[in-house]
């Protein structure tokens, strides 16, 4: 009954809207149309101006209440870099956006449709478009050197002393294993995966003997860490806002990301007034019905607190003894086995 | 010489077209409607197709906005057309989430902004605007058409399937597209969007071939190419960008079709899924990334390009004012189209690519910001000292130019890599791309749509309707896109489905509330067109042929132009497309314009000091053809 009403009450509407628009129509037809422009060229002219003022002052007015939540505090010594870039970055272009906007919208008005005026025909200039071609090339090579020098100090090569964590993505969660005692990582196939051994731990390599996974990432303050990152089966993304850091994980091709965290958890806490803050890594590829909600969290401790985390922790293998000397050439040579058991299987068939 | 082989050229399409004339009144419906070979059906065609695929993909985005804004909404009332994608909670299923936004991403990119625009307005206005009775060829422009039909059919109707349309997001980046165990769009749907691709971009480069043919080879005598309106450059260049990027897309997708249906592994790799390790080896996810890419980006060009040749001759028209800079204007659209392809990777900074090609093209990507630049100053400076009359198209094309700069300039933080690091992937991508692309396009389009309605059907839209519609989407775009920038800075990523699994997403719970709100509105207000544009095809005022006192050749067509387009000869050009306000033209008697066809000889006064050169030739010209004849 209720949509009925509605329904009927939508209809009239419509319908008066209609009869207004068939009247303004039938007397913009008896109107003898004098001049080239009808009414409303004044009011769309004013509104050049209105509408671009108040939807300025809307900007200015947002952007001092929006403040507190622009870029997360950072967190890591490239993002105190690229911070400084993004505001000059974005003072630059507001610059540039506020000059041609407001030229734009003024000349709308001011030129507005006057009748007996002639418009200027002015059509050319090249010393003008030289000045606005080198003008923005100049800023541009300018953002180009300061971006890339950035980039490179990002991109540089690990030091050796680098704490390696390695991530792995998959569909829906992170996967975190450390290198042990030995600072080495075992290797892995994607092959070996298992319920248990899900990162596909190839424990043939001794490296691996002494690798551990984590539910959730430690790692030491001001202290280079490399995140060595791969997916197990579609693209992830490792995006943790707070370090300005993000990178693919790609299946078949491992990626990396080096940064240098600069605020523990606690420090961060007391800072951000939040007793419950926490560092956290969200995925930004999407991967499926689960992309959104595939947290991990990331604890920034001192180098004490770190090594005692670090020396707590039990080895895989001592959890699941049974994977000892389990690896790529064990399941290799099972698997050709079995193939060829299938295949002399199949010709015993053939008469 | 050429002017000389032009004059046969033209002479026997006169001929023909004479011909043809005879035959008009034997036009079935199906010639005349359905299989037509007609520039100007196939138009409308393409404009009514794509302005149907725009409300369908418009749809889609509010019900996604619905989710995003109003996370805890009952949504039951969306089962009568979702049935099972509303979940029993009466939320919206996360798997179908995706679902919309990829099928929103695909249906604007390609069906709305591709089709529907450079489709309909390259069609339109090739053969009318240089003088031509019709298409290179009017047969493999119908193919044009009806290729993309049988593309859009095959993709409303994946819609539609159980496992769900496409749903790894517009680009359809493998693995995730490749492995139907790995969501169930991918299944039956993904083939279908892959198989309406393929049509979809073979419908692309036949309109595309026939566009730059027509251009080349069948221009009126006297329309050289620094004589061609900007509008035709725009086209022109496009279908060429086009032309040599679609085909790339289209092994991209070849190859993924293998990888998917007949067990190759160009893009898969030791890949470990629903407990099986996969048997492809070797391949390279990111290939794919480059292959679509290479296309993914002049595609931006390819949809931004004609709505800037379309506001370039509306502003001139409107501001009463030649475009200034015209050498610069086709030489930035040229910079711009060889430049297009050549900054693809900027959309794979952290994709594990080299960092050295990351150094590479951020630096040609920040390049290509000049031309743009230049362009926008370009526009600005015609509208100085102009006499400007706001229509409708007028107000959509000022209204371009705003956006273009707004979304432009943010695209400067995003090509520089070190800052892409941070914002790739979040909103601030999305705000960048909806409305420098987005919204500068669609706007285009309507200007378009408002400026050649007269001509497309013989009948006025009503422009009160018009300001009404514009000032609501012009607001409405900015009160959408212009607060997702917030949304991006604070770290927000696209394609989720809620922000409440995280700390940091926490935050403005408003701000979303009012985009969606915002979109709302926005959208409703797009009836308001719908209503005027089905309302003035049968019922709107009677056009004059040249309502905006334009200098376009289209314009020197009868109100409905018939097959051929004119009913006598081809008229003549003789200058270029922009005498507006011209001093000294009231003593040649014209008024602020000088249309295209008035030879030089007859202006003596108002022709500049190289126009009086050229005027001598003309008539000397025009004396040897004459003799010619007799």
């Amino acid at each position: 009954m209720l949509g009925f009403i509605i329904g009927v009450i939508v209809a009239l509407i419509l319908s008066v809207l209609f009869m207004l628009f068939r009247i303004q129509t039938l007397v913009s037809l008896v109107k003898t149309a004098k001049s080239r422009v009808d009414s409303f060229n004044k009011l769309n002219a004013a509104l050049m101006l209105i509408v671009p003022v108040i939807g300025f002052i809307l900007f200015i007015w947002y952007s001092g209440v929006a403040s507190q939540y622009y870029l997360p505090e950072p967190a890591s010594e490239h993002g105190k870099m690229t911070d400084g870039m993004f505001w000059i970055t974005i003072y630059v272009i507001t610059a540039m956006f506020l000059l041609t906007n407001v030229l734009l919208f003024f000349f709308a008005f001011r030129y507005q449709y006057k009748e007996g005026y002639k418009a200027s025909f002015f059509h050319d200039n090249t010393r003008l478009e030289i000045v606005w071609t080198i003008i923005p090339a100049a800023i541009m090579t300018w953002l180009v050197l300061y971006g890339n020098y950035i980039w490179w100090e990002i991109m540089k090569d690990p030091p050796k002393d680098a704490v390696v964590v390695e991530l792995m993505g998959h569909q829906f969660a992170w996967k975190v294993r450390y290198p042990g005692k030995d600072n080495a990582l075992g290797k892995y196939d994607f092959r070996l995966t298992d319920n248990v051994n899900e990162m596909g731990i190839d424990f043939e390599d001794k490296n691996a003997n002494d690798d551990f996974m984590s539910g959730e990432i430690h790692i030491p303050v001001n202290h280079p860490i490399l995140f060595k990152i791969r997916a197990r089966d579609v693209l992830h993304s490792v995006f943790a806002p707070h370090f300005r850091l993000k990178m693919d994980a790609v299946p078949g091709m491992p990626t990396q990301f080096l940064f240098t965290p600069t605020k523990t958890t606690e420090q961060m806490r007391t800072e951000l007034n939040n007793p419950k803050f926490n560092y956290e890594i969200a995925c930004t590829e999407v991967c499926g019905r689960g992309h959104f909600a595939m947290r991990l969290i990331v604890i920034v401790e001192d180098e004490a607190t770190y090594k005692k985390w670090y020396a707590a922790q039990k080895p895989f293998l001592e959890n699941n003894p049974n994977y000892k000397g389990k690896g790529l050439n064990q399941y290799l040579k099972k698997n050709l086995a079995e193939s060829q058991q299938n295949t002399k299987e199949k010709a015993s068939l053939i008469p | 010489m050429a002017i000389e082989t032009h004059t046969n050229v033209s002479h026997d399409v006169h001929g023909h077209a004479h011909h043809d004339g005879h035959h008009h009144h034997k036009e079935t419906f199906i010639t005349k409607y359905i299989f037509s070979e007609d520039h100007k059906m196939i138009a409308k065609q393409f404009l009514i197709s794509g302005l149907i695929w725009a409300f369908i993909g418009g749809a889609m985005s509010i019900i996604f906005r619905l989710q995003l804004g109003f996370p805890d909404m009952n949504l039951s009332f969306l089962r009568p057309i979702l049935g099972g994608w509303i979940l029993e909670t009466g939320k919206l299923d996360p798997e179908f989430y995706l679902a919309l936004v990829t099928m929103h991403g695909t249906i604007m990119v390609f069906f709305v902004l591709t089709a529907g625009l450079s489709g309909t307005f390259s069609n339109f206005l090739i053969p009318l605007q240089i003088g031509a009775r019709d298409m290179a060829s009017g047969f493999m422009n119908m193919l044009s058409y009806w290729f993309f039909f049988v593309a859009s059919l095959i993709m409303f109707f994946s819609i539609f399937l159980e496992t769900g349309p496409a749903s790894g997001g517009w680009v359809v980046y493998p693995p995730l597209s490749a492995l139907p165990q790995a969501m169930p769009g991918s299944g039956l749907g993904m083939t279908m969007w892959l198989v309406s691709m393929a049509l979809f971009i073979v419908s692309s480069l036949l309109g595309g071939i026939n566009y730059i043919t027509t251009v080349i080879n069948m221009r009126t005598r006297g329309m050289s190419f620094s004589r061609l309106p900007l509008t035709i450059w725009a086209f022109f260049l496009t279908a060429i960008i086009g032309l040599l990027s679609f085909p790339v897309l289209f092994a991209a997708a070849l190859l993924l079709i293998f990888d998917r249906s007949f067990g190759t592994s160009f893009y898969l790799s030791e890949i470990y899924i629903d407990g099986q390790a996969l048997p492809n080896m070797g391949g390279s996810p990111i290939l794919y990334q480059h292959l679509f890419w290479f296309l993914g980006h002049p595609e931006v060009y390819i949809v931004l390009l004609p709505a800037l040749g379309i506001t370039s001759e509306i502003i001139a028209t409107n501001a009463r004012k030649p475009i200034f800079g015209y050498r610069a204007m086709v030489m930035s659209m040229v910079a711009i189209g060889i430049l297009s392809f050549i900054v693809w990777a900027h959309h794979m900074f952290v994709t594990g690519m080299n960092p050295f090609l990351g150094s590479i093209f951020m630096f040609l990507t920040l390049i290509i910001a000049v031309p743009s630049a230049v362009k926008a100053f370009n526009y600005i400076t015609t509208l100085w000292r102009g006499n400007i009359i706001f229509t409708p198209a007028m107000l959509f094309s000022i209204g371009l130019v705003s956006v273009f700069i707004s979304g432009g300039v943010t695209g400067i933080v995003l090509g520089n890599n070190a800052l892409d690091i941070q914002l790739h992937d979040t909103y601030f991508v999305v705000a960048h791309f909806h409305i420098v692309m987005g919204s500068a396009s669609f706007f285009g389009f309507m200007a378009g749509v408002y400026h050649w309605f007269p001509k497309m059907f013989g009948r006025m839209m009503d422009p009160n309707l018009g300001y009404l519609h514009f000032w609501l989407t012009f607001i409405g775009i900015y009160m959408v896109f212009f607060p997702m920038h917030y949304i991006g800075i604070a770290g927000f990523p696209r394609r989720y489905y809620s922000f409440t699994s995280f700390d940091a997403f926490k935050i403005f719970s408003d701000l979303n509330m009012f985009i969606s709100a915002a979109a709302i509105i926005t959208f409703a207000a797009q009836s308001i067109f719908a209503f005027n544009f089905i309302y003035s095809i049968f019922k709107g005022k009677k056009a004059p042929e040249n309502p905006w006192l334009s200098n376009t050749l289209e314009w020197t067509t009868p109100r409905l132009p018939g097959h051929g387009n004119w009913e006598g000869d081809i008229p003549t050009v003789h200058r270029w497309a922009y005498d507006y306000s011209k001093p000294n033209a009231d003593k040649d008697g014209f008024d602020d314009f000088i249309p295209q066809y008035v030879p030089l000889s007859k202006t003596p006064h108002s022709n500049l000091p190289h126009e009086q050169e050229l005027a001598k030739f003309e008539q000397e010209e025009e004396q040897s053809n004459v003799n010619a004849q007799h």
